[in-house]
């Protein structure tokens, strides 16, 4: 909470300066003002002024924003794209757009029309707007520290053809996309190639395809958003540096679905998240030098699903607490890393009361393997011939990775 | 009464019943005789429906007994080892005996009273003597006043005081014009009672004769010696 | 018939191991209940039990009790009445004390603890499967006369669908694994009522894992109506097809 506090200072002094060192005047538009529609009102405003639109309803085509200026609404005025054009085009640098309720954008197979498009410029500010049946939402295109923050995006629609990105960010770099919420879009939140950017407090949820997606982008944050209900809950993908903190990942349902899928990505930090009755919580591939600790996984189908493709991933001190399985894998090199564990399935014991168990735990079944290889052998679940399978290969380890156990699991919770 | 026609029936490789014919009337008292594994029980249990022939019929009062049920209120049965729901007492059996055949005729509750079971009524099935089962079995038989008596070895296991009570009860029921079929190892109980004697072997019926010709053809007077001569005489005959 | 059916309920009941059975079904599911400390997880123990314990003792028991009441049932079958209602009194009369004590046992708890769908599904299913091995227990008895010979068959057949049938199921998907085997293995369940009653259980309880692609493909058919109408006919015609048979076969049993 810290943070925000922080920020909120830092944007009281920013918006302090720019009032300070602009002589800014203030362009009313609405039915009862000079400028009946906010395309004269821009038309009139050199840079640094405020066009200040009333409420009420605006058709006006595609709005194209180049200068540098403040673009706010009054009670949410509604900015209509009749279903053909993009409605917001930012051209220029440090224009900030607020208070609108922007509704339907045009589709299109050739173009990402969006609700709003910042095009190559830096320090866009998009806030406190809501909006509605637009193709993508709010699209960045090779930005700098732009900020998206407090916007609602909604969609209906229900296949992923018919349906945009709700934030797109292409090519950009410090991002800051803060406390949005996200529904019904083919992917909440889209990332590629966007590096050193946050993203904090956004709720995605029950969009077609993944919550949030990431490509080929770097050096990002994420923390405290809230994931849940998603087509196929969050794709992380060829990225490097990415940390993760306390995030949600929920009720991600479906056999492609996973509450996060991590596909070759280097050196992530995972920390605090919880994952809940996911189908597979995480499902790893060509994962390296992953350090997750502090997450728990709740009743999912699978905690983790850790290919051998996988490396140095170290899991410390997790809880994993009525999850159907708790690791699946699909090979017998192991090349990661269990410590310190909380596993609600382990059996052993602990002799000298050091609340560490004496025994190692091995969290992967036969019964799993067996359903990773043949899935219709789900069938069988919780049947006595696979209990008798598991028991057994307890006892005669021979198909389940011989290295891939938790020396040291916890008795009790981790935290 | 009881007319058998033909009937055969076949256990795995053995013959129980082979080709047998019979009648038997009423005021008959028959005895059932032959040596173990003649086929006697098999008979009975035929004429009960218990076993089902393969070939061959049986008729009781001139209708072909088969998947009837309902002619088995005029029999009465005391099998040879009679076992009933080991958690019940002697007067539930009774009671539900009468309960499920629940006949509109007055109950014939002599054999309850000579054997005292009245005074056993509280008692479990389990903890009775193998004795005292047989008396169960045999009031059970008399109880419904049936028109035909089947008795499977009705004095094995009993007392003398008890078996002669029985006999006594047998005689009476005889008297009273009904049929009466009994096996019979002890050829001496039987002396005074029968009238015919129908005698089986491997299945098959060698003869189905009155008393009287049978002691007038072997001039024996003892129906167990009369017996002996006609099994001498049958050994060698099949010797030749 | 209503006679004998009363005259079979009483003496079973007085029976000491369905006694028994009843307070080992009562100790055990309060005992599941009361130590874990999730009842969901009281539950899964609970599923074992009635996928395991209650076929094994009703078709055991049940065998058993036939073979003892087999001179009883002589005496009935020499008396004035169908053997057809004697064998139904005998199946309706075993069924109805081993499902009540099925349901005093393990039913009574889990309405207090887990009074939900998945508890009803529970108590339903425990109880059709309690029925379903008394009648593959008639099956058994009427065609084996010696009686170690039908109570080693009951417990084969127990071993088969408990175990056996399993493995072959399991061996069927290595050989097929290339294969598409998601729907006849919807087919393939039918044919044993413990698997049957263990997916329909498992629909409720692990609902995450189940929503897999196959899992989604089970829920997609077992969820919907025709699915749940497939399970109870099918889990209907494992009691009805026996009893029929046995019945028939009774009908022309020498004794």
């Amino acid at each position: 909470m810290g943070g925000y506090a922080e920020m909120k200072i830092i944007f009281f002094i920013l918006s302090m300066f720019y009032y300070c060192t602009c002589i800014a005047k203030t362009i009313p538009v609405g039915s009862s003002r000079k400028y009946k529609t906010i395309t004269a009102g821009i038309e009139a405003s050199v840079a640094g002024d405020t066009v200040l639109v009333d409420a009420g309803n605006y058709k006006e085509k595609n709005l194209v924003i180049k200068k540098s200026i403040v673009l706010k609404g009054i009670n949410y005025p509604v900015l209509d794209g009749e279903k053909k054009y993009e409605i917001i085009s930012v051209k220029a640098d440090a224009v900030v757009i607020d208070g609108f309720r922007i509704v339907h954008s045009g589709i299109s197979s050739l173009q990402d029309l969006s609700g709003i498009k910042v095009y190559d410029s830096r320090d866009a500010v998009i806030k406190n707007n809501i909006l509605e049946n637009t193709f993508f939402g709010i699209y960045i295109q090779n930005g700098l520290n732009c900020t998206i923050e407090n916007n609602r995006l909604t969609a209906s629609s229900t296949e992923e053809q018919q349906s945009g990105n709700g934030i797109h960010c292409w090519k950009s770099d410090s991002l800051r996309i803060i406390n949005n919420k996200i529904t019904g879009h083919r992917d909440g939140i889209y990332f590629e190639f966007v590096k050193n950017s946050i993203i904090w407090r956004n709720t995605s949820a029950q969009n077609i395809r993944y919550g949030l997606h990431f490509m080929f982008s770097n050096n990002d944050m994420y923390v405290s958003n809230i994931f849940t209900n998603n087509g196929s809950g969050v794709s992380v993908m060829f990225s490097n540096k990415i940390r993760m903190f306390s995030n949600y990942f929920e009720e991600n349902w479906g056999d492609a679905s996973h509450g996060i899928l991590l596909k070759e990505i280097s050196d992530g930090d995972m920390e605090g998240n919880y994952f809940a009755k996911n189908t597979s919580a995480i499902y790893m591939e060509g994962a390296n030098r992953i350090f997750m600790k502090h997450n728990t996984f709740e009743n999912n189908g699978w905690a983790l699903k850790i290919q051998a493709s996988c490396m140095e991933v170290v899991l410390e001190r997790n809880n994993f607490i009525g999850n159907t399985f708790d690791v699946g894998t699909n090979g017998s090199l192991v090349l990661n890393k269990f410590k310190n564990n909380y596993w609600d399935k382990y059996e052993g014991y602990d002799l000298n009361k050091d609340k560490i168990g004496d025994i190692p735990y091995r969290p992967v079944s036969m019964y799993s393997m067996i359903v990773e290889k043949y899935p219709p052998a789900m069938i069988l679940f919780r049947s006595f011939i696979t209990s008798l399978l598991d028991k057994t290969e307890k006892i005669l380890p021979s198909l389940t990775p011989e290295n891939l156990k938790d020396n040291a699991p916890l008795m009790k919770k981790a935290f | 009464m009881i007319i058998a026609s033909n009937v055969t029936k076949q256990f795995g490789k053995l013959k129980a019943l082979d080709n047998v014919s019979t009648t038997c009337n009423r005021g008959e008292c028959i005895a059932l005789i032959g040596p173990n594994g003649s086929g006697k029980t098999t008979l009975i249990k035929s004429i009960l429906g218990m076993v089902v022939p393969d070939n061959g019929f049986i008729t009781f009062k001139d209708k072909n007994i088969l998947h009837h049920w309902k002619y088995r209120e005029e029999i009465g049965y005391m099998p040879q080892i009679g076992r009933y729901p080991d958690n019940m007492t002697i007067g539930q059996v009774l009671n539900m005996m009468k309960d499920i055949r629940n006949q509109q005729v007055a109950l014939d509750e002599d054999l309850v009273k000579a054997f005292s079971l009245q005074n056993l009524l509280h008692k479990r099935m389990r903890t009775l003597s193998g004795g005292t089962r047989q008396k169960v079995s045999a009031a059970l038989a008399f109880l419904f006043n049936p028109s035909v008596l089947i008795l499977d070895e009705p004095t094995a296991g009993l007392d003398p005081i008890a078996s002669e009570l029985l006999k006594e009860k047998i005689i009476v029921e005889k008297e009273k014009g009904k049929l009466v079929l009994i096996t019979s190892h002890v050829l001496s109980e039987l002396d005074d009672l029968v009238t015919e004697i129908i005698y089986m072997q491997d299945g098959k019926l060698l003869f189905h004769k009155k008393i009287e010709l049978l002691r007038e053809e072997t001039g024996e007077s003892k129906l167990s010696k009369a017996i002996a001569s006609v099994m001498v005489k049958s050994l060698y005959e099949k010797n030749i | 018939m209503k006679k004998i059916f009363k005259y079979v309920v009483t003496d079973i009941l007085r029976n000491k191991i369905v006694l028994i059975y009843t307070v080992f079904l009562l100790a055990a599911s309060l005992s599941v209940f009361g130590l874990e400390d999730n009842s969901s997880k009281g539950l899964l123990s609970l599923l074992n039990i009635i996928l395991i314990i209650v076929p094994l003792v009703n078709i055991i028991f049940s065998s058993i009790y036939i073979y003892n009441s087999a001179e009883f049932i002589e005496l009935l079958v020499s008396q004035p009445l169908k053997r057809k209602s004697i064998w139904l009194s005998l199946f309706t009369g075993l069924a109805a004390s081993l499902s009540l004590a099925f349901f005093i046992g393990a039913g009574i708890p889990v309405l207090i603890f887990q009074p939900n769908t998945i508890g009803f599904t529970m108590i339903a299913v425990g109880i059709l499967l309690s029925i379903i091995f008394v009648a593959i227990a008639m099956l058994a008895t009427v065609n084996a006369r010696d009686k170690a010979k039908g109570i080693g068959a009951a417990i084969m057949i127990w071993l088969y669908f408990s175990l056996l049938f399993d493995g072959f199921v399991l061996f069927l998907l290595f050989q097929f694994a290339d294969y598409p085997m998601e729907k006849p293995m919807i087919a393939i369940s039918a044919f044993n009522p413990i698997d049957l009653s263990r997916i329909l259980i498992l629909l409720q309880l692990d609902v995450s894992a189940m929503m897999g692609y196959t899992g989604a493909v089970f829920k997609d058919f077992f969820g919907t109506f025709t699915g749940i109408a497939f399970s109870i006919i099918s889990l209907l015609l494992w009691i009805v097809l026996p009893v029929w048979y046995a019945a028939h076969k009774f009908n022309t049993k020498d004794l």
